[in-house]
């Protein structure tokens, strides 16, 4: 059995100790988790190790950790694939100036695995976050419950089965805090709704019983700090050990808001959305310099012109260095083909949008990986991992 | 090498420095571009995002020009077009059913998309079809003592599966890659594979500077001399608005930031003012300083 070196981040804020690496050898076979190895050091050398784990067998997602800087379950990650796994930054035995903390680079072994907690949330000690202060606080925020339609049916609801698909995607989410852990845009907005939050809002936006869609919509895209917070930066969908996907939730949510919904927000998502669509319609290519006016409201609109007074030094400093020429910002130097505005105006005129939802419909020539709801989900499966519809 | 090139709207719009970079330093690797000048905007995720139909038929439509050229691969400059064409991409490539009904959609303009296009960004030409060797080979100037920060951008790493990211294709450490065989130094922090915020910049302006300047930030204090980025929407949060950033968090910051292929043309021989380091916001001063003064000094 190899010898695998076990770096754990180590606090206890309680106690004022401050976050330390301890390394620790554990020999155990390759296809042992990284929650075996850490329950072993535990139980073997150092009982006072802070770990939160239920299961085992990643259902209850209690044990979300970042493993050689990636987020994930500890108990679902095998040691061979944990060691193998670059760090998160560094070039192994490369410069070190810079980095934030003391991470040892100089261990080229591949046998090195460095085990954190999870980021975007106060740690209460060693692997344990506190989820209540951050994760459930924005769960509770988004109503997580269904609101039905008044008077309630005499029998149950009938809902279609691809329709009930498309939802267990988000309904896979185990609120483990993976995506949270990791959300490059909660961590310089910690106000932001966030990723897992988002998914399980899409879990009740489209689910045809709920009878609060619109207004759902309507709290998350005013939310200073909601809807159009995301940045498609997509750690939320490499982290989520589920399929889950939550920027596709987003994006579906987004969706639904401004189209079926035209829900005009005072973040600008909605016009930006738009404006942006409009903007390709007639140039073909995207002329920035409409973009940012148009995305508040148009030049000579209230709101955009704080805005575009703050922006004068960027705009003058791009002109002084020729980025961009009197001309090429005030007039339209392409115009889109005509077989591409035709492309905006057909599709843009159906009654009814036309998409293709991988996690339903599955790849060809790839099983399909997703648990489909007439069958049931072996305990052990793997997640699925086709979910980036 | 024959490519069917896709230069996208910022390359010739808000970084039209990029465009021209790139210009120059084709002939030097040996790649002949074919401009895809027909070829709508990818989208970048907010037209997938208004209607999903949409954004697909214009990708496939872009996909089906380069098609109809001679050239062996289709090629891209920008992380986000990579990022948004790859997504498109996995449904038409997914469901014969699904592609058909956009190629319906294509049909009047006499255009057909045929599944499994090869879509490569420059960065990825660089090391699997060009190679490293032979990059290093046409070094003139070698990148000694520069110190380079990679900046991917995310749309270029993530999601690792849908990008094709795995251990024979190791594209997630390209760009360290080919800094190195370039004769640069790789400076890693905190930022490599982080957000530079742009995609929020009109609705959070705050948390879209904040992204971009702590990055730059981080960097810094790594002691980088410059960053530099596959993507021109990650140059224009990092450069175009490092000033505005600076103030957001509150400390001065500085640093230049090259597109990738400025950073291949100064280590091939070109000039910087030929691959239009002068149209940055932030002057590159101490990266022109070095290949005029250092490294010019020094023997080819």
């Amino acid at each position: 059995m190899p010898d695998y070196t076990l770096k754990i981040r180590r606090s206890d804020p309680a106690r004022g100790v401050a976050a330390h690496w301890e390394a620790h050898t554990v020999t155990l076979r390759e296809r042992a988790s990284v929650l075996d190895a850490i329950l072993e050091l535990k139980g073997e050398r150092d009982g006072s190790i802070g770990i939160r784990c239920s299961c085992q067998q990643g259902i209850c997602g209690s044990c979300g950790v970042r493993i050689n800087g990636r987020p994930g379950l500890a108990c679902n990650t095998h040691l061979e694939e944990a060691a193998a796994r670059r760090p998160a930054w560094g070039t192994a035995g490369g410069t070190d100036a810079g980095t934030p903390d003391d991470r040892d680079r100089s261990i080229v072994n591949g046998n090195l695995i460095e085990v954190e907690p999870l980021g975007n949330m106060p740690v209460i000690r060693d692997l344990i976050v506190d989820m209540d202060a951050v994760h459930w606080k924005k769960i509770r925020r988004i109503t997580p419950w269904l609101l039905g339609a008044e008077p309630v049916p005499e029998r149950e609801y009938i809902v279609a089965h691809d329709a009930m698909v498309d939802v267990t995607q988000s309904m896979a989410c185990i609120q483990c805090g993976a995506c949270v852990s990791d959300c490059l845009s909660m961590e310089v907005d910690p106000e932001f709704v966030g990723p897992a939050a988002l998914a399980k809002a899409y879990r009740f936006v489209g689910d045809p019983r709920d009878a609060a869609q619109r207004e759902r919509l309507h709290d998350l895209s005013h939310d200073p700090h909601g809807l159009y917070d995301c940045t498609h930066c997509f750690n939320c969908m490499d982290a989520c050990p589920k399929g889950v996907a939550p920027v596709s939730q987003i994006m579906r949510l987004r969706r639904i808001a401004g189209s079926d919904h035209t829900i005009v927000d005072p973040n600008n998502g909605y016009r930006h959305e738009h404006a942006f669509v409009r903007n390709i319609r007639r140039n073909g290519l995207l002329h920035e310099a409409d973009l940012l006016p148009d995305s508040y409201g148009g030049k000579l609109h209230p709101r955009a012109i704080p805005e575009l007074i703050s922006s004068l030094p960027t705009v003058l400093t791009a002109l002084l260095r020729g980025k961009v020429t009197p001309a090429k910002a005030l007039g339209h130097p392409h115009k889109a083909p005509a077989a591409v505005r035709r492309l905006f105006d057909v599709i843009g005129a159906r009654e009814q949008r036309i998409e293709l939802n991988l996690y339903v419909a599955g790849i060809e020539d790839e099983p399909l990986r997703a648990p489909r709801t007439d069958e049931p989900t072996p305990l052990h499966l793997h997640p699925p991992e086709e979910a980036d519809a | 090498m024959k490519v069917a090139y896709w230069p996208g709207c910022v390359s010739r719009g808000f970084t039209p420095e990029l465009h021209g970079a790139m210009a120059k330093i084709a002939p030097l690797l040996d790649l002949e571009l074919i401009e895809l000048d027909r070829a709508a905007c990818c989208g970048a995720g907010v037209i997938a995002e208004h209607n999903q139909e949409l954004a697909d038929t214009l990708n496939a439509r872009t996909f089906a020009l380069a098609q109809q050229t001679d050239g062996e691969l289709m090629m891209n400059i920008c992380s986000t077009c990579q990022g948004a064409q790859s997504e498109c991409q996995r449904r038409l490539d997914g469901n014969t059913e699904y592609r058909e009904q956009i190629n319906a959609n294509l049909a009047e303009e006499g255009l057909r998309y045929t599944a499994h296009i090869n879509n490569k960004n420059l960065l990825w030409v660089l090391v699997e079809e060009i190679g490293l060797d032979a990059l290093r080979a046409r070094v003139k100037r070698p990148l000694t003592d520069l110190r380079v920060g990679p900046f991917y951008g995310c749309y270029i790493v993530r999601p690792v599966k849908r990008l094709g990211i795995d251990e024979d294709h190791p594209r997630d450490r390209y760009l360290h890659m080919v800094i190195e065989a370039l004769g640069g130094t790789v400076v890693d922090y905190a930022g490599v594979y982080k957000c530079c915020g742009f995609p929020i910049v009109t609705m959070n302006k705050r948390a879209s500077l904040t992204m971009a300047g702590r990055n730059v930030a981080d960097a810094i204090d790594a002691h980088a001399d410059c960053l530099v980025v596959p993507c021109p929407l990650c140059h224009l949060n990092l450069d175009l608005q490092q000033p505005a950033a600076s103030k957001v968090v509150a400390r001065p910051l500085g640093l230049p930031v090259l597109h990738l292929p400025q950073l291949i043309g100064l280590a091939l021989g070109l000039a910087p003012t030929e691959l239009g380091m002068s149209k940055h916001v932030v002057k590159p001063t101490a990266v022109v300083d070095w290949s005029t003064s250092v490294v010019a000094a020094a023997p080819a």
